[in-house]
């Protein structure tokens, strides 16, 4: 029996629970025995111009070796001249590369600072100790602007971020309203919805440890991308990429927030180089919390009308990114919640557009979906809006609409094209295990009652992008070495999603060699130069593949080799996977080894590498649904019950993909209920630690239920779509919807995330008031 | 001052300026680094271990304060290379996947359950609540906590 498919327990665990992994800061390598400390000076200030900097007390404080400032900066390349008639030219849509010219984003702040925990100066001591007491003493004299803060303020565009702009609206994208769309619809709503600011969190946060030797830096960084991380090191610091070693230790978490390498990194690589000693930089959680980058924040208009029996017709979707302080993604996240508008559902007049605007925040970039959770709230909060203002059951809406199986691939109007699914079939799933017809009856009880504690059902139909970069590929190279060993380099990068265990396994499916024979290695440049790394749930249907694929051809030199041992043909020749032999067909007395078929091959000929592309992104699909129960009289939500369908195409190992499901969904619930980055109007973070970031417990959620659907890919050889991001995806709008149908007898129809106590509270109170 | 700490059964004696937290005594002296340092708020458990047997945060003691005392990390919990159940039920279970959290989680998971053998699912998530996961979701680090009690009900 084939191991793929089955619950194997994971290779990297073992490590992780005896000893722990090596993250940045447990790095004891001989290059960082000297390593100095670097620590940031952070604006507390959200927007001002900058009119001096005093390190003379830090410098005099005890381990102090220097403090720099963008002033010391001078030994780097020079930022690409302006272009000559002013005017910017933004990347192609949907490129996710910061925004140039006058919006590009410093290194050390010049000047002027955009928002609270931008970095000023950098501060290298002995220890870190030294480091926070001497950050302390760096005296930087600001002159306050008006902060930019809130959709409103942005668009007004009374106080600019940048010099040399109009407006704060870096971008804007998409056809204007067309009122004419939605003629012959017989009911039309729409409202405006915040889907609001929240902070990543992973539990290791960003940390960089650098050593410039004889012309190399090495660079040890928490990263989701070596590869590009070395990309960009190259071109911020004018070093030839073949002059950069960079290495992805164990990474305590990404959720999208580690792609790359921030300007933080930069700085750290570029001061080692510099003053010429090793650094490390391990930020703390507060600095985490204000420099790392927040995701989500659009304010998003949806107008959804149909007719009166629950055909939706037309939909048009307006968003304002708020992308903080500046535009590193451009106008990738609202491109890509444009490209998903419609979700899982057939409607035959879409529109969306954006605008994208600077604020005086911390920029924005990828978290957990990056674009695509955006794209489902909105168009589930539409879809239940819809049914409310018909008068009918939210489910049977979304089953009239959802894209029949017949229609695949489907060409949504948005430009996607949805290679597999069976939407309604997910929706039915969930409903039935979920007991829907039971809790209505039961939400019905309560209401004739009159309950304090009021029952909600929530529900959420998606279809998502995963690997929507194919066509950048990924890369793999297989050796079966002379012990009958095999090791794995991908260009993959794992952060807890547990590559090591799923390529193992596809290496031992393919060569019979055991689990714990095989080593995957990822994360290091030297050894693996070229790869893409991991995002948009990418990593299985192309990192995968290509491993696959290069223990195919590894199993091809295998047979050529093992015949010219055998002396017999090669068509005559078997791999016995169970046993992982060689043998001519049907005759085990001729085996033999991988470790003798890879001795007789010679150095490195049990090989292979691999550069795989899917050429199409894949779409996985499901439905979520959530019971909450609210206490009318406190406004607390509680989260009772949260069943899921996700179908992410076949599954390799169960375990693994229920683990993202769970993740996923637990981030989302967060959203729905509890977690929110805010700022006040000058633009001070209220919310900038982990005592007043309500970052999701335990005792707040519950056990989940997860049901299994599988619809295989066509498009790759695994069937494999991405599982990373579905739970936040599906799960976020389930949360919220399911309480806004807690409320809806009070003629409630929509409520903002979180849906804090307040909140609740408040809507509950007002509802009443007018009835 | 001088500090001198028992752990994981050995003492560990150093010369540590006054203010040195636990956490970075464990890590910095007694050369221990898998109980990671994930907040400076007290908030996220990361740095759980065992000071006489029962859970602390580490960040939040002076190296100081467990001047004497014994304080145990997830490095010192296998036996003869044998995995101790709470670890065991975290592998079977998927309790875990970046593992940044895990030997802290694992700490407060022992301590829970020397304090409550057999914890309803309710009791394990509010006696978790000081942990913070964003991994797993904590479904799985709750059902090897309760996987742990019963298999030691059954022993």
């Amino acid at each position: 029996m084939s191991i793929l498919g089955t619950r194997v327990m994971r290779t990297e665990d073992p490590r992780l629970l005896t000893v722990g992994g090596t993250y940045v800061d447990d790095l004891r390598v001989p290059e960082l025995a000297q390593a100095a400390r670097a620590t940031f000076v952070r604006t507390p200030v959200a927007h001002a111009l900058i009119k001096g900097i005093d390190a003379s007390a830090a410098l005099a404080a005890p381990g102090v070796v220097a403090v720099l400032t963008a002033a010391d900066m001078d030994d780097l390349p020079p930022p690409p001249p302006p272009p000559a008639d002013g005017e910017v030219e933004a990347p192609p849509e949907g490129a996710p590369l910061p925004l140039m010219g006058p919006w590009a984003e410093p290194l050390l702040a010049v000047d002027r600072v955009r928002f609270a925990g931008e970095p000023v100066a950098l501060v290298i001591t002995d220890d870190s100790y030294q480091g926070e007491d001497a950050a302390e003493l760096v005296s930087v004299d600001y002159e306050p602007l008006p902060a930019v803060i809130g959709f409103d303020t942005a668009l007004s565009g009374e106080s600019l971020l940048f010099p040399g702009t109009t407006s704060n609206v870096a971008l804007t994208s998409g056809a204007p309203a067309d009122p004419a769309m939605f003629d012959g619809c017989e009911a039309v709503v729409e409202h405006t919805i915040v889907n609001q600011r929240v902070a990543p969190v992973p539990m290791e946060g960003r940390a960089v440890a650098v050593a410039w030797e004889n012309g190399k830096l090495t660079v040890w960084v928490s990263t989701q991308n070596a590869q590009i991380t070395r990309f960009i090191l190259a071109g911020a610091l004018g070093l030839d990429p073949a002059a950069i070693r960079v290495v992805a230790p164990d990474v305590g978490g990404g959720f999208g927030a580690k792609i790359g390498a921030d300007r933080d990194a930069l700085i750290v690589a570029w001061a080692a180089k510099h003053i010429g000693r090793a650094l490390r930089w391990v930020e703390t959680r507060s600095e985490n919390m204000l420099a790392m980058t927040h995701g989500r924040a659009q304010r998003q208009t949806v107008k959804i009308g149909g007719t009166r029996d629950g055909h939706i017709l037309a939909y048009r979707l307006d968003i304002v990114q708020d992308t903080g302080a500046y535009p590193r993604m451009s106008g990738f996240l609202p491109f890509l919640t444009g490209l998903m508008a419609t979700g899982p559902y057939a409607i035959p007049s879409v529109q969306a557009a954006n605008r994208v605007v600077v604020t005086n925040t911390t920029p924005i970039s990828a978290y957990r979906g990056a674009g695509r959770p955006e794209a489902t709230a909105a168009i589930e909060r539409a879809v239940d809006l819809f049914a409310a203002e018909i008068g009918k059951d939210p489910a049977e809406v979304r089953r009239i609409n959802l894209v029949p199986p017949d229609q695949f691939p489907y060409h949504s109007p948005c430009g996607a094209v949805y290679d597999t699914g069976e939407y309604v079939a997910a929706l039915d799933k969930v409903l039935e295990g979920a007991g829907y017809a039971e809790l209505r009856a039961e939400q019905h009880r309560r209401r004739a009652s009159g309950d304090v504690k009021q029952l909600g059902i929530g529900l959420a139909s998606y279809v998502e992008i995963t690997a929507a970069d194919a066509n950048a590929g990924e890369t793999a190279r297989v050796v079966v070495h002379d012990d009958g060993t095999a090791t794995v380099y991908t260009g993959s990068s794992a952060h807890g999603q547990g590559h090591h265990t799923a390529f193992a396994m596809l290496v031992k499916s393919e060569l019979g060699i055991p689990l714990e024979s095989i080593t995957v290695v990822h994360g290091d440049t030297d050894l693996i130069p070229a790869g893409v790394g991991t995002y948009a749930s990418r990593s299985l249907q192309l990192g995968g593949t290509a491993v696959q694929k290069a223990a195919i051809d590894v199993k091809d030199k295998a047979r050529e080799v093992a015949a010219d041992m055998l002396e017999a043909s090669a068509a005559d020749l078997e791999l016995d996977i169970d046993r992982g032999v060689w043998q001519v067909r049907g005759d085990p007395e001729t085996s033999r080894t991988w470790a003798e078929v890879a001795e007789h091959a010679g150095s490195d000929g049990l090989a292979a590498d691999v550069n795989f592309t899917d050429g199409q992104p894949t779409f996985p699909f499901g439905s979520h649904l959530a019971v909450v129960e609210v206490d009318t009289q406190t406004g607390k939500v509680r989260l009772l019950r949260h069943v899921t369908v996700d179908d992410a195409g076949t599954i390799l190992n169960p375990l693994l993909v229920e683990g993202q499901r769970h993740g996923g969904i637990a981030q989302g619930a967060a959203q729905a209920l509890l977690e929110e980055m805010v700022y006040d109007a000058d633009g001070n973070p209220v919310t900038g630690t982990l005592v007043d970031y309500a970052i999701v417990t335990a005792a707040e959620l519950p056990s989940f239920e997860l049901l299994t659907s599988e619809t295989p890919a066509t498009i790759n050889p695994l069937g494999a779509k991405g599982i990373g991001e579905a739970g936040t995806i599906g799960a976020t709008p389930a949360v919220q919807n399911a309480v806004v149908d807690a409320l809806s007898h009070l003629g409630i129809r929509h409520l903002d995330m979180p849906a804090t106590p307040e909140r609740v509270w408040s809507a509950i109170m007002q509802a009443r008031e007018s009835q | 001052m001088k500090v001198t700490v028992t752990v994981n059964g050995s003492p560990v004696g150093a010369e540590v300026p006054d203010r040195t937290l636990l956490v970075h005594f464990i890590r910095d002296q007694a050369g221990l680094t898998a109980t990671n340092v994930g907040c400076d708020t007290s908030s996220c458990g990361a740095c759980t271990v065992l000071l006489d047997g029962r859970s602390v945060k580490s960040c939040t003691l002076l190296a100081a304060q467990a001047d004497g005392r014994a304080v145990t990390t997830v490095e010192g919990l296998a036996e003869d290379g044998q995995l101790h159940r709470v670890q065991q039920a975290f592998h079977t279970e998927h309790g875990l996947q970046c593992g940044f959290c895990t030997p802290g989680m694992v700490m407060a998971a022992v301590s829970l359950l020397e304090e409550n053998p057999a914890p309803t699912e309710e009791e394990v998530r509010t006696g978790l609540e000081g942990n913070i996961c964003r991994c797993t979701g904590y479904h799985n680090i709750v059902k090897a906590v309760l996987a742990a009690a019963s298999e030691r009900q059954a022993q």
